[in-house]
C-alpha cells in the first residue's frame, strides 16, 4: 500500500512525509531499537513510543520508510529535523500501540501472517 | 610510541566527520622507528684536527655550506666546532687561534644503530642543529642534522607512495567489483548519544555512493551501529573503526574498559547490564551483540575486566569470498 494512502485510511497525523508514494509492505511494532534493527522487515512502518532521533537513525539503517509515534507523544525538533534530512516519514497517532497496529495490520492485509 | 617527541606522535587521526584520510601518521611513525640513524646521517665527513685554526674552519663552513665541523684525529672524535663558536671567535677576536682551545667538547652524540625516532627526540630536547654520530667502537662515523632527516623522510615517503601506487594498479588489474580501500576510525565517548551512530552512518553513506547491494549495506550498518552504541552505552570510551578492502568490510570496536565479566552471558539474547536511563532511549535490550553476530560472516570478541574489550565483525561484500570459506 502506498504510504500516503495508509496515512489517509488510518487517520495518521503527518509531521514529515517526504514520499507519499513509497510502498509499505509491512509494519513492525517495537520500542527496542536493537529489536528493530534485528528483525524489522524493509519497507515497513515502525510503530513505536520512542520519540527521539535515535529512532530515525535506526530506521534509516533498517530500511524503515515511516515512523509512527503513538499516544500523541511530543516530537522533539531534532527528531523531526533528522527525519526530514534522512527522508523518513514521521507520523503520529493518539491511539496506543496495540490498537493502531491492529488497524494498520488490517489495512496492509496482514500479509505477513 | 610514548617516547616520541610530541610533534611526531599521531594527532588524533580520528575525527568524527572523517575527512578522507588513510592512517598516514602511522606510516610516518613506523618509518621513524624502522629507519636507523645511519640510514639518514651524512657519512661523507668534513673534519679538522685540533691544531686547525678557527679561520680554516670558517672557510670550510662557507665552502661546504655546513654549520658544524667535527674535530677528529686518528678516528677519535674529540670535539665539534659550530657556527656559534665561529661567531663568538669573530666577536672575541680569536678567530686565528686553534680549534683545540675553543671547540665544544661537552657533546651529545647519537649512535648509528639508534632508530631515527631517537634522533628526533634529541633534536626536540637539546635544540642543537646537529649531532655527531658514533658507532659501537666510539668512532665518529657521521653527522646528522634536521635537513638530513627531512630528506630521508621525503625519500622514504616517496618510496612508500610508489609502493602503494603499484599495489593499487595491481588491484585494479585484478579488478574485483568491490575492491575499494577505505579505512576510518571514529572515537566514541561514553553516553554521547548525540554523536553515536555517526560512524555507522558514514559507512552506510559511502557504500550507498558506491552502489553496494542494499542488503549488504544494511548488514554492515547494523553491525557498525550496534557496536557503536555498545561503546557509547557500556564502555568508558573507545573507538570504532572500519575498513573496506578486498571485498570485505571489517568493523572493529575497541575500548579501554571496563571489560565484560562474562562474555558468554553478554552474547546471549536479552542479557544486558544497561540501566533504566539507557533503556529509556530504546537501547540496552540485550540484543546488540546478538545482532552483530547474526549479520556478520566472521565475529570475534575478547575482553578483559578492567582492561577493555575488542569486538571484530567481518562482512563479505563479495559473495565469492563466502564460498571460499
Amino acid at each position: 500500500m502506498k504510504l500516503g494512502e495508509l496515512v489517509r485510511q488510518a487517520g495518521l497525523e503527518v509531521l514529515a512525509l517526504p514520499d507519499g508514494g513509497a510502498e509499505i509492505y509491512n509494519g513492525y511494532t517495537s520500542d527496542l531499537l536493537s529489536d528493530v534493527m534485528g528483525h524489522c522487515p524493509e519497507n515497513s512502518i515502525l510503530i513505536t513510543v520512542q520519540n527521539h532521533k535515535n529512532t530515525v537513525a535506526v530506521s534509516t539503517l533498517a530500511g524503515v520508510q515511516a515512523i509512527l509515534v503513538v499516544h500523541n507523544r511530543s516530537i522533539p525538533d531534532e527528531m523531526l529535523a533528522l527525519a526530514n534530512r534522512e527522508k523518513v516519514a514521521l507520523l503520529r497517532t493518539t491511539f496506543d500501540q496495540f490498537t493502531i497496529s491492529c488497524r494498520i495490520g488490517a489495512l496492509l492485509g496482514a500479509s505477513s501472517f | 610510541m610514548s617516547d616520541l617527541p610530541k610533534s611526531y606522535v599521531s594527532e588524533p587521526r580520528l575525527n568524527g566527520e572523517g575527512t578522507e584520510q588513510p592512517a598516514e601518521p602511522l606510516v610516518l611513525i613506523e618509518m621513524i622507528q624502522r629507519l636507523k640513524v645511519r640510514d639518514v646521517m651524512t657519512s661523507k665527513l668534513v673534519t679538522v684536527v685540533r691544531a686547525s685554526p678557527l679561520r680554516e674552519v670558517q672557510s670550510l663552513m662557507k665552502a661546504k655550506r655546513i654549520s658544524g665541523v667535527p674535530v677528529e684525529e686518528g678516528g677519535r672524535f674529540l670535539g665539534l666546532v659550530t657556527i656559534n663558536d665561529i661567531l663568538r671567535a669573530l666577536e672575541g677576536g680569536y678567530i686565528d687561534e686553534t680549534c683545540q682551545k675553543h671547540m665544544s667538547t661537552k657533546l651529545v652524540v647519537l649512535e648509528d644503530d639508534m632508530p631515527l625516532s631517537f634522533a628526533l627526540r634529541y633534536f626536540e630536547n637539546y635544540h642543537y642543529g646537529r649531532f655527531p654520530v658514533i658507532n659501537r667502537e666510539q668512532k665518529l662515523v657521521g653527522i646528522i642534522c634536521q635537513r638530513d632527516i627531512n630528506r630521508a623522510l621525503l625519500l622514504e615517503l616517496a618510496n612508500e607512495l610508489n609502493r602503494l601506487e603499484s599495489e593499487w594498479v595491481l588491484s585494479k588489474a585484478t579488478a574485483q567489483p568491490y575492491n575499494l580501500y577505505v579505512l576510518r576510525e571514529f572515537p566514541v565517548s561514553k553516553y554521547d548519544f548525540e554523536n553515536a551512530g555517526k560512524a555507522a552512518n558514514k559507512i552506510k553513506q559511502i557504500l550507498q555512493e558506491k552502489k553496494f547491494p542494499p542488503k549488504i549495506i544494511r548488514r554492515i550498518a547494523v553491525a557498525a551501529y550496534e557496536l557503536e552504541i555498545n561503546l557509547c552505552v557500556h564502555s568508558d570510551g573507545g573507538s570504532l573503526s572500519w575498513q573496506i578492502s578486498n571485498g570485505r568490510v571489517e568493523i572493529i570496536a575497541t575500548d579501554s574498559g571496563p571489560g565484560i565479566f562474562d562474555l558468554e552471558w553478554a552474547c546471549k539474547d536479552g542479557n544486558s547490564t544497561a540501566n533504566e536511563w539507557i533503556r529509556s532511549f530504546g537501547f540496552g535490550a540485550g540484543m546488540g551483540l546478538v545482532n552483530v553476530k547474526r549479520v556478520a560472516d566472521e565475529f570475534e570478541i575478547e575482553s578483559t575486566v578492567d582492561v577493555g574489550t575488542r569486538v571484530k565483525a567481518v562482512i563479505y561484500i563479495d559473495a565469492k569470498l563466502k564460498d571460499e570459506i
